[in-house]
Parts: structure tokens; C-alpha cells; sequence
């Protein structure tokens, strides 16, 4: 089957899922990231790529960073944004989401960004749009997060350069994380020998050994010799019925602390995506610690967003 | 078809450089056989202000229609362009499209006093009102053929003709 992501070249129409890219369309994102990232040093912080373009930002589901770092991603290639919130728009209405899609194209959208509470819907609006627009999943349910995904390899290859002799070690909660799953794509594809997630039993997927990794359900032996060590948010907006007996009990046990931090390799980095839970997952001491990469990660996600849109937009 | 000797052009840009440049001038070579050839240029001149580099694939007009260059390459210009005398360096001057983007560029690091252009070869057909100061030779080169400067391990310039 033809991946559909890709057009008749093999080339990127749209982004919405790491899982099954080719590695060298997932290299050149990265090599391409890093030349944006010294546009925003000059004193103009753009360039004139997407001069024109008109990208639609559909965020059905809340987000503050990622809705930002794609809208900034956006204007610093020029082009013309437009936010929509839509808790407050026509879909409370009862406009489905494809007809807001077409409404959306009639007003000359190129490219639309969608967050989305159920799987697939980037998916579905990819298959439904016209040949000349492009979609780019900015987290569709619990299934795919692929520009976060790709803004962790970035960091990760930012620090520690090559990912064929590294141990990852992803914390916490699996079960509602696409951010996980995109990152587990992506470490495969680039080839890291050992992925490992660290988690209680209830907050894991059923059969996640199949995507590759390694289950630890003790922190402290998950994380003994790791080079990365990814924390995820606990998502309680998320969790139907009681999966952990509390925030204190989580963060006694999975939650990432100087003591526990010392049991992975000295120069192992600290990666979150956002928004932290300090004192939940990760101890506030190690999020500002000189291990924590967490803010660097944001700014690298706005070239990573960039390379995508540039990539999307020439096709 | 007979090619010139890009050693002999380059030696010769250089003398005719010299008295052109003092040490604030910017030097910038566009990427990769304009930067080559200003590496050599901003080594034997003795410029003090460090070399520049531009990868225009972010300014090329014709993104829309062939899409972002494969392998783009991070520009660097390791100086402030405001109000510096600044040397543009390319190998091969053609339609002027690549020296209309690496202008647009610069423009976006700062206001430079002036721009001026050096090439190695200039292979007319202009397609825009676009002209270099310094010239290493012009050669006429037959239609869908590309000329490229190449380096060797040595580090020694040659001109090599392609089919486009």
C-alpha cells in the first residue's frame, strides 16, 4: 500500500505519523531544521518560503506550546496564519470536521494544522482535501504526535549526535501518550538499539513490546545506564476511572529526582515534552538541573516545524 | 569544448582584487562553488574580517514551482553586514537569479553600505538586471549544459561542464 503521506515521488504531501517514513525523509527534516535555526538570529528572524500561503490552524483540543511554536514556525517562513479555536466555533454547532475543512479550502487554506481529540482525524482529512493542500497532524487522540516526535530525535541528535549506540528511557504515562509512541517510531527508524518505557502496568498500552521497546516497571532499573531519559505529563483529563491510587504515590515512585537521575550515565539528558507536572513526574530540581534539556526542546521544535511546513509547501 | 584553467582565472581575480578590498571588507561566497572559490580569494588576499557564507535555497524563486532544495546548508555570516563594504563571491554568473536571492538574503542579516560582485566565469544570458564587477573570463557554454567549478582533495579549482 502507498504510504499517504507521500505523493507520486515519494516526496512529503502530508505529515501524520512518523510510523512507516522513510528514514532519509526523516533525516533531511532534521538536517533541514538545523539550517533554520540560525535564521532567528538575524534581524530579520524570516524567510520568504511560504510568501502567500495561507496555513489553517485547527486546534479542536487546547494546547498553548505547540498551537504557538507551529504559529511562529509559520511567520517566520512568511506566511499568513490564521488560528482557529474551535470549542468556540462552528463545530459546537454541529459542523462536522470535514465540513469545516471544506469551508476552510473555499477560503484559499494551503495548509492546515490539526490537533484533534480522536485518532485518524488527520488521516481522514488528508484522504478528503484537494491534491494541491497539505496536512500536517499537530496530535490526533492518543495515536500521533510526529512533529514532537521529531523535535525529541532533534534534540537527542543535538546532544548526543548519534543515536546507534544509545539507550532511551521513556517515563510515565505510555498508555495516553502519542508523544511516546511518535518518539518510538522515530528512535526505530534512526536506528537506537535499545528503547526502553518505564511504567506502571496500568498506565502502559497492551503489547507495547511489539513497537520495540523494553518494559521496566522499576524506575530505578529503567534508568540504570540510559543516555536520554524522556518524561511524560500525566494525563488525568484522560484517564477514565482510577489508574493510580495518587499524584504523590506516582511521583514516590515514577517520578524523575536527582536521586534517581544519578542511576542513568552522568551526561544522560533530560527531555519533557510539556507542560510539566512538577512534583507529579519530575522533581523541580532536575527540571531546572544542568541535565534538563526541556527548553532548548522548544526551541528546536519551532526549526523542526519550519523544515516540515518548507518541505509541505514546495510539492 | 575547451575549458579555461580555473587556477589562472582565480590567480587573476586575486590581483585584480587586491587593490579593490581593505581589511573591513565582508567577503561572502555562495554556496558551494562560490564558497570554495572565496575561500581561496579571502586567504590570499588577506582579508582580517572572517568569511561569510550564503545557502540561498531559502530565497530561490523557484520554490513554489521545484520545491526546497535537498540539502540545504545553514548560511553564516560571522559579521555585522550594517554599513560594511560587502564582496559577493559565486563561481559561475549566469541568469542572475542566485545573486538576486543571496542579495535578498543579506539584506536580512543588515543595510550594507554597498555589494559588490566577483565570479569566475561569466556565461551571460542574464534574466535579470544583474552585473559582476570583477570577472574572472566570460565564456559562452551551449544551451542545457552547466558549468560548476570542482575541488580536489588537494584543494586544487577546476571547471567541469554537465548536462543540466
Amino acid at each position: 500500500m502507498r504510504n499517504p503521506q507521500l505523493n507520486d515521488n515519494g516526496e512529503l504531501q502530508h505529515l501524520l505519523t512518523l510510523e512507516g517514513l522513510p528514514r532519509e525523509i526523516i533525516v533531511r527534516i532534521l538536517d533541514t531544521a538545523s539550517s533554520f535555526l540560525g535564521v532567528t538570529e538575524r534581524e530579520v528572524k524570516k524567510v520568504p518560503l511560504l510568501r502567500g500561503v495561507s496555513v489553517f490552524n485547527l486546534f479542536f483540543e487546547n494546547s498553548t506550546r505547540t498551537r504557538t511554536t507551529f504559529e511562529i514556525a509559520a511567520k517566520r517562513l512568511s506566511a499568513d496564519v490564521i488560528n482557529l479555536n474551535i470549542s468556540t466555533s462552528s463545530t459546537t454547532k454541529g459542523e462536522t470536521l470535514l465540513d469545516t475543512v471544506d469551508n476552510l479550502s473555499a477560503m484559499h487554506a494551503d495548509m492546515f494544522v490539526v490537533r484533534h481529540a480522536q485518532s485518524g482525524a488527520a488521516h481522514m482529512m488528508a484522504r478528503h482535501v484537494a491534491s494541491h493542500l497539505h496536512v500536517i497532524n499537530a496530535g490526533d487522540g492518543r495515536h500521533a504526535h510526529p512533529t514532537q516526535g521529531l523535535l525529541d530525535a532533534y534534540t537527542i541528535r543535538h546532544y548526543k549526535k548519534d543515536f546507534t549506540n544509545l539507550t532511551v528511557a521513556i517515563v510515565g504515562d505510555i498508555l495516553h501518550s502519542r508523544v511516546a509512541r511518535s518518539l518510538i517510531h522515530v528512535l526505530n527508524i534512526l536506528g537506537t538499539p535499545e528503547v526502553r518505557v518505564i511504567a506502571p502496568q496500568t498506565l502502559l498500552p497492551a503489547g507495547v513490546e511489539a513497537l520495540g521497546v523494553k518494559v521496566f516497571h522499576d524506575m530505578r532499573k529503567g534508568l540504570a545506564g540510559a543516555d536520554v531519559i524522556v518524561m511524560l505529563r500525566l494525563q488525568n483529563e484522560r484517564m477514565r476511572g482510577p489508574l493510580l491510587p495518587s499524584a504523590q504515590e506516582f511521583f514516590k515512585y515514577y517520578g524523575l529526582t536527582q536521586e534517581k537521575l544519578a542511576l542513568a550515565k552522568p551526561d544522560a539528558i533530560v527531555m519533557h515534552p510539556g507542560p510539566m507536572n512538577r512534583g507529579v513526574e519530575i522533581d523541580s530540581s532536575v527540571a531546572d538541573g544542568a541535565q534538563s534539556v526541556i527548553l532548548p526542546q522548544v526551541t528546536f521544535g519551532i526549526a523542526v516545524r519550519m523544515a516540515v511546513m518548507s518541505m509541505l509547501g514546495g510539492q | 569544448m575547451q575549458l579555461p584553467d580555473a587556477e589562472v582565472l582565480c590567480a587573476d581575480l586575486v590581483r585584480r582584487l587586491r587593490p579593490e578590498v581593505t581589511p573591513e571588507t565582508g567577503m561572502v561566497g555562495i554556496h558551494t562553488g562560490g564558497e570554495w572559490l572565496a575561500q581561496r580569494l579571502h586567504r590570499e588576499l588577506g582579508l582580517a574580517v572572517p568569511l561569510g557564507a550564503l545557502d540561498i535555497s531559502f530565497y530561490r524563486d523557484d520554490y513554489r514551482k521545484s520545491g526546497l532544495h535537498k540539502s540545504v546548508r545553514a548560511s553564516r555570516i560571522p559579521f555585522d553586514v550594517n554599513a560594511r563594504h560587502l564582496l559577493l563571491v559565486d563561481d559561475v554568473l549566469f541568469t542572475g537569479r542566485t545573486v538576486r536571492a543571496a542579495m535578498n538574503e543579506l539584506f536580512d542579516y543588515g543595510r550594507p553600505e554597498s555589494i559588490r560582485l566577483a565570479a569566475l566565469v561569466d556565461r551571460g544570458e542574464r534574466q535579470l538586471p544583474i552585473c559582476a564587477q570583477y570577472v574572472g573570463t566570460t565564456l559562452a557554454v551551449p544551451k542545457g549544459k552547466m558549468l560548476r567549478l570542482d575541488r580536489d582533495a588537494s584543494g586544487r579549482l577546476t571547471l567541469r561542464l554537465d548536462d543540466a
